[in-house]
């Protein structure tokens, strides 16, 4: 290394006046989105391992309990290959909380988030960009997902439109779940803890549903909250676009009404938990 | 007129701890402040209230001329914060973290790309422009650092301990850099741990100590404070501890301190290098070998001692997990952060 140069500077620069409002936010959020996608394209075991796990949740289940498993009156393992296609794809939508979570716990612990809170940028900007950074990676990950489960043996009954509206309510609930991580990476104190923070919950949420096995077999008092998650409703909502079988025929109002119940709560989680990041991120101190 | 930096009675209490208690700052355009404490003295918490990062539970401060509290975003175009806690991206290259920050002070995508690629040249980055930052040594990612907090050519600059964990040389180019920053009339608030460091770049020194500012002034000052200059000699043998404490007894004016385990003894005396000169002929005269042997000037660690009455870094060993505020948990995370630093 060479001795610095003199580094008299000739260009005096001054901060242009921030233009404010959602102009700014939108410019503000769309240059930290692009910083996470470079970030990600930099580490591509993140995307890949993010890739495997849902590839492996497909063959695992479809093979391990597919010949196990009864839909409706169906024994079928290919029949449950198609039942569980709607899950899996919901679930892995849920996962993008984890990296949301993480990404932000470390920003934080590298001193990123400081550096930010010093910029005269938008206020949600640095989360409003993770969260649409971890959208495009979702998204990514349901396209390979999509490819698997046609080699296994799922396909869409019910049209293309229908299909690709049934892709849009995973990537909304996706999006959804990304704002929960922003506020537990938020929150934690170590990315270690995000990772971890972010995904144990997730079982619960993804597994007392209708994803992997027919709710009517579980218990009576487990039914209702199976119906009533969040998550059920997109599952249901995709089984009913993708023309999958295994509907619940349940006449619980989310069941009955899946697209408008899953459309619903993804809104209400965003709604609630970017209100609540914002205000977290605005007084981070670590 | 109050100065680009003013701070008044800034308190803020973390639970039991009064991280700030009541500090007073203010700095004259152009100059540069050096607050100089030990880890926990509340230095870091106070360039957090004063950089936006932290609302103070009370008191006043305005920077460039803009009240803190009451436009924070007004003050965040206005400032420029590099040191141990504002990072970059270590995945993004030298040129695309440049660029990024510079469209967050809302400069254009073309201005900010234009502006990236001057001050990588002007840190000697060029050739390193399109590498991630990972792989930058410790020197070059400060300097990055750096150059991310000039993005805007703010008139105002805060330093959080900038040198920390470099080795002197590297310290020596960024002094030679912020030197020259200063030099074309920025003004400039520095926290450092390392006196030497306060002594070489800041026109006026805040001493500060649980919360509160002990003392303040130029260096010259300060060390004025402390008292004239002294001898020290160490002598070959610990058996010559003796003889030769008898002869600085006669030079001296006042008692003669030794610390028996490096055969060092030191006496205040009046009289400078003439002095020195007979002192030293005496010792030979007596038969006394000596190592080493000097007129010492009281340097900014005996400012710290006799202002404060312990000396910086045992301090900074003892608060290390009480840290200014941030609880065992930031402490941790800077003590991670320095080590992959390094």
């Amino acid at each position: 290394m060479s001795a610095t140069t003199a580094p008299t500077d000739a260009v005096q620069v001054t901060a242009p006046r921030p233009r404010g409002g959602i102009v700014q936010s939108v410019n503000d959020s769309l240059v930290v989105a692009k910083r996470n996608l470079i970030r990600m394209t930099r580490i591509p075991e993140m995307i890949i391992f993010g890739m495997i796990q849902p590839v492996m949740f497909v063959v695992l289940f479809s093979y391990v309990f597919g010949g196990s498993m009864q839909i409706g009156s169906s024994t079928d393992p290919i029949v449950y290959r198609e039942f569980l296609m709607a899950g899996i794809f919901a679930q892995t939508v849920t996962f993008a909380t984890a990296g949301a979570g993480a990404g932000i716990a470390d920003d934080m612990h590298k001193g990123l988030i400081d550096r930010f809170r010093s910029l005269p940028m938008a206020r949600g900007a640095v989360l409003t960009g993770r969260t649409l950074a971890d959208l495009v990676q979702t998204a990514l990950t349901v396209v390979v997902l999509t490819i698997v489960a046609l080699l296994v043996g799922w396909r869409i009954h019910e049209g293309l439109p229908k299909a690709l509206a049934g892709f849009a309510l995973l990537l909304l609930l996706g999006y959804a779940f990304s704002w929960i991580g922003a506020l537990i990476g938020l929150s934690v104190r170590t990315p270690e803890a995000a990772t971890s923070g972010g995904l144990i919950w997730l079982f619960p949420v993804t597994f007392i549903s209708n994803a992997f096995v027919d709710s009517s077999n579980m218990p009576g008092w487990l039914q209702p909250i199976a119906e009533w998650n969040p998550f059920s409703a997109t599952v249901q909502a995709c089984r009913e676009l993708f023309g999958n079988p295994g509907v619940s025929p349940s006449d619980a109002w989310p069941m009955e009404h899946s697209v408008l119940a899953s459309i619903l709560w993804s809104v209400l989680i965003i709604v609630v938990f970017r209100t609540l990041a914002v205000r977290k991120y605005r007084s981070a101190t670590a | 007129m109050p100065g680009a930096i003013y701070a008044e009675g800034l308190v803020k209490t973390f639970g039991d701890v009064r991280a700030l208690d009541g500090v007073d700052l203010d700095v004259p355009e152009g100059t540069v402040l050096g607050l100089l404490g030990p880890n926990g003295a509340g230095k870091t918490t106070t360039v957090r209230v004063l950089t936006t990062l932290l609302q103070p539970d009370s008191g006043k401060a305005v920077v460039a001329g803009i009240d803190v509290l009451k436009h924070p975003n007004e003050v965040r175009r206005s400032i420029g914060l590099s040191g141990q806690f504002a990072a970059v991206d270590e995945y993004l290259t030298g040129r695309e973290n440049l660029q990024m920050v510079g469209q967050l002070y809302q400069m254009s995508a073309r201005d900010a790309k234009k502006r990236a690629g001057g001050l990588l040249e002007r840190f000697n980055l060029a050739d390193a422009a399109d590498r991630p930052a990972k792989t930058y040594s410790g020197g070059m990612r400060r300097r990055l650092d750096l150059a991310a907090a000039l993005v805007v050519s703010p008139p105002v600059m805060f330093m959080d301990e900038p040198t920390t964990g470099l080795d002197p040389r590297n310290r020596q180019q960024l002094w030679e850099v912020i030197q020259e920053l200063v030099s074309g009339g920025t003004t400039l608030l520095l926290t450092t741990q390392y006196l030497e460091e306060a002594d070489h770049l800041a026109h006026n020194i805040c001493v500060v100590d649980h919360g509160k500012v002990i003392a303040r002034g130029t260096s010259d000052q300060l060390k004025a404070r402390t008292g004239g200059e002294r001898v020290e000699v160490v002598v070959h043998e610990s058996e010559q501890i003796s003889p030769a404490r008898e002869v600085l007894l006669g030079f001296g004016k006042g008692d003669v301190a030794i610390a028996e385990h490096t055969r060092k003894l030191t006496v205040p005396v009046t009289g400078g290098a003439k002095l020195l000169a007979e002192v030293i002929r005496e010792l030979d005269v007596r038969g006394v070998e000596i190592d080493d042997i000097g007129l010492r000037r009281p340097t900014l660690d005996d400012v710290f001692i006799s202002l404060t009455g312990h000396a910086a870094e045992t301090e900074a060993e003892e608060n290390g997990e009480a840290e200014d505020a941030r609880g065992a948990q930031g402490a941790k995370a800077k003590k991670s952060r320095k080590e992959s630093a390094k």
